[in-house]
């Protein structure tokens, strides 16, 4: 893969949203999910939180406000992604323009999904978050820089490390399918799988 | 001799290290849903790949199927069912599809049809997959890109986590259950406590527990953040592996299954088990909870600024005042179902509070056992004539229904629902649908009552 194709900086303008525990039924409601395809999720991305029940934009919700509509950077509240596995809820936010979360934890199973979909979720102290929560109400929009490779966010006079895994840094750059990349190692899962112990291989009956 | 039966799973399911810190690890039952693997299947046939394993994976129709008939409510619904029914076919996958008699909510078929035992991986696109912990394995969730990984590959990419004990000592008071206990654990832990740990659930109360019990307490467990939950194998597991259908095919290893005595977690909570009464909750997080013989909390209950607009953000979508008492809450609707919920002890627990009792005016009662032959059991027993002559709707088919209303179950905006399920998010069970959890013998005493009440006061 040339540097090109790498994404090793994610800039733009950040969204404050500064609710704790905010869910994968809040970011993706279930009647989006009756769909077998990935694509299509970007007006269900935070519906309820967006749109009233007659389907207007609530002119309240940060997302719906100038210069917010252009953010494509998400500061979040503690546990940001709790609750159901949908994968769902990070095509939406990718679909709905969102590069980045930044918050301080994240729930494992959506930052999992999170890793294969180039949405990055850099994690940093509640200090760092509220900070970076001021930063982002800046009626005039605020631009913010995460550097993927150095893990380093700044922002104006700010310039802070972010904690992220190496799995996830690697997988983020540079953009890796995790399925093909696996496979090369299919003759180590096939030794694994020829000194598994009988009694332990299941074989559902149909 | 140090190790957390934590480490031993991994260490036991671990192919190989990875360079950049993951390891692949190997899954040895994956199960499937209909609305979180289309697009890993259409993954695979982007990518021209096959199933590694065909005979590793069982595939479940559960979340969108309605459970008042065997035929999909809608066409949309329908397709989502066809297509998981095609692509099982397709790749040779066992299928448990509508009017099948092994159907049902995939965390309750599975134990029926005996595939987990201790000392197993078994992952699912669902987060309840926690649920298998209470047999010794190392159970958990997946997203739908995962799902294609354990299709193509029969593994995972993998980041060992950290260890968390919680330790539930001493003896629960009747009209207490694992509901309780596992509720309990939330509220103390907090709803992200434990995000990036797994969790070994320890003690005398939860020894105590029956595997119903311990599937409870497992199953919400990724309501504190645990990617995995986990409970020693013993004789209780070991008695409840016997007379299903896959049965035969494994050996029962249960002294291998359980941490060594000297294995340190790297967090350690303690809990008594007489401090925990019934509860509910009452705002939109499973981790904000009182005993049903308290009161909503107030504002000067928490300090910090962001507690209390957090308070007030769930009051108002809850439509509660604070200080309110728990028992004031009025109901519209009582659900008895979910992964949680609805196995046959449940059913049993909800009964003993309906018999004799009867459902209170405007109360819309509804009770979905968690599969077909749940259902049949409960039957057999007597059970559906005692929840039917108490006014429950006993539905004929089994699903996840209104946990998370992605079927035709749907509360309405403001309808407030007692429920047996596993979480009160925002919209969880209807847009402005309002859910107090619970566990299903609380839900059968709210409907009785008309409003959430102590089981303890129904003798």
């Amino acid at each position: 893969m040339n540097d090109k194709q790498m994404t090793k900086t994610i800039k733009g303008i950040a969204a404050p949203l500064p609710l704790a525990n905010v869910d994968t039924d809040v970011i993706m409601p279930k009647r989006f999910l009756i769909t077998i395809t990935r694509e299509g999720l970007a007006d269900g991305t935070f519906a309820d939180l967006r749109f009233d029940n007659e389907g207007q934009k609530r002119p309240e919700f940060i997302l719906n406000k100038a210069p917010w509509t252009r953010a494509s950077i998400l500061i979040v509240g503690d546990n940001f992604g709790c609750g159901s596995s949908r994968e769902h809820a990070v095509w939406g936010l990718r679909q709905l323009g969102f590069d980045a979360c930044i918050g301080t934890s994240f729930a494992g199973i959506f930052y999992d999904n999170a890793r294969k979909n180039g949405l990055a979720l850099p994690a940093v102290s509640p200090e760092i978050r509220d900070a970076l929560l001021q930063i982002a109400n800046d009626p005039n929009g605020a631009e913010i820089t995460i550097n993927l490779e150095t893990r380093t966010i700044t922002a104006g006079e700010l310039s802070e490390p972010f904690d992220m895994d190496d799995a996830t840094q690697t997988s983020l750059i540079r953009g890796r399918d995790d399925t093909l990349d696996s496979l090369k190692h299919a003759a180590v899962i096939r030794e694994f799988e020829a000194a598994m112990d009988a009694d332990m291989r299941v074989s559902v009956i149909k | 001799m140090n190790r957390t039966l934590y480490d031993k799973l991994v260490d036991a399911h671990k192919v190989c290290d990875l360079p950049d810190g993951d390891m692949l690890i190997y899954v040895d039952v994956h199960i499937m849903n209909e609305y979180t693997s289309p697009q890993a299947f259409s993954g695979l046939e982007a990518k021209g790949l096959d199933v590694w394993r065909r005979d590793a994976h069982l595939a479940v129709v559960d979340h969108v199927n309605p459970t008042r008939s065997s035929q999909p409510h809608d066409a949309a619904s329908k397709l989502l069912i066809d297509n998981l029914e095609a692509n099982c076919a397709k790749h040779d996958i066992a299928f448990f599809g509508l009017g099948d008699p092994r159907q049902g909510i995939e965390h309750i078929v599975v134990p029926e049809q005996g595939l987990v035992v201790p000392g197993m991986l078994i992952a699912c696109g669902d987060s309840h997959t926690t649920t298998y912990g209470a047999y010794g394995a190392l159970g958990f969730g997946i997203g739908t890109s995962e799902v294609e990984h354990v299709l193509a590959t029969q593994t995972l990419r993998y980041k060992r986590m950290k260890t968390m004990r919680v330790s539930v000592d001493g003896e629960t008071a009747p009209g207490v259950t694992a509901k309780d206990i596992i509720m309990k654990v939330v509220h103390i832990v907090g709803a992200g406590g434990a995000n990036g740990y797994a969790v070994e659930f320890a003690g005398s109360a939860i020894r105590g527990l029956d595997m119903a019990g311990r599937m409870t307490v497992c199953n919400m467990a990724v309501e504190l953040g645990a990617r995995a939950a986990l409970i020693a194998a013993d004789e209780t597991t070991e008695a409840a592996l016997q007379g299903h259908a896959h049965s035969g095919q494994f050996a029962f290893n249960g002294e291998t299954w359980v941490s060594d005595p000297d294995a340190k977690f790297d967090e350690e909570f303690t809990i008594s088990g007489s401090d925990i009464e019934p509860l509910i909750t009452w705002g939109t997080s499973p981790d904000q909870s009182v005993p049903i013989t308290a009161n909503v909390p107030v504002a000067s209950d928490f300090t910090s600024p962001k507690a209390k607009a957090a308070l007030e953000r769930s009051l108002q979508y809850m439509g509660l005042n604070e200080g309110q008492s728990a028992q004031s809450i009025k109901i519209d609707t009582a659900f008895i179902g979910s992964c949680t919920n609805s196995r046959i002890e449940d059913l049993r627990e909800a009964a003993k509070i309906l018999e004799g009792r009867t459902v209170a005016a405007g109360v819309e009662a509804i009770v979905v056992p968690g599969s077909a032959m749940t259902r049949l059991k409960a039957e057999a027993e007597g059970l559906r004539a005692i929840f039917e002559v108490a006014g429950f709707e006993w539905r004929p088919e089994a699903g996840c229904s209104m946990c998370l209303a992605m079927n035709d179950d749907i509360a309405m905006d403001g309808e407030r629902v007692a429920s047996s399920t596993n979480r009160n998010f925002e919209g969880r069970q209807g847009r402005g649908a309002r859910t107090h959890l619970m566990s299903p013998a609380m839900v059968a005493a709210a409907a009785v009552a008309g409003h959430l009440a102590d089981v303890r006061d129904f003798k």
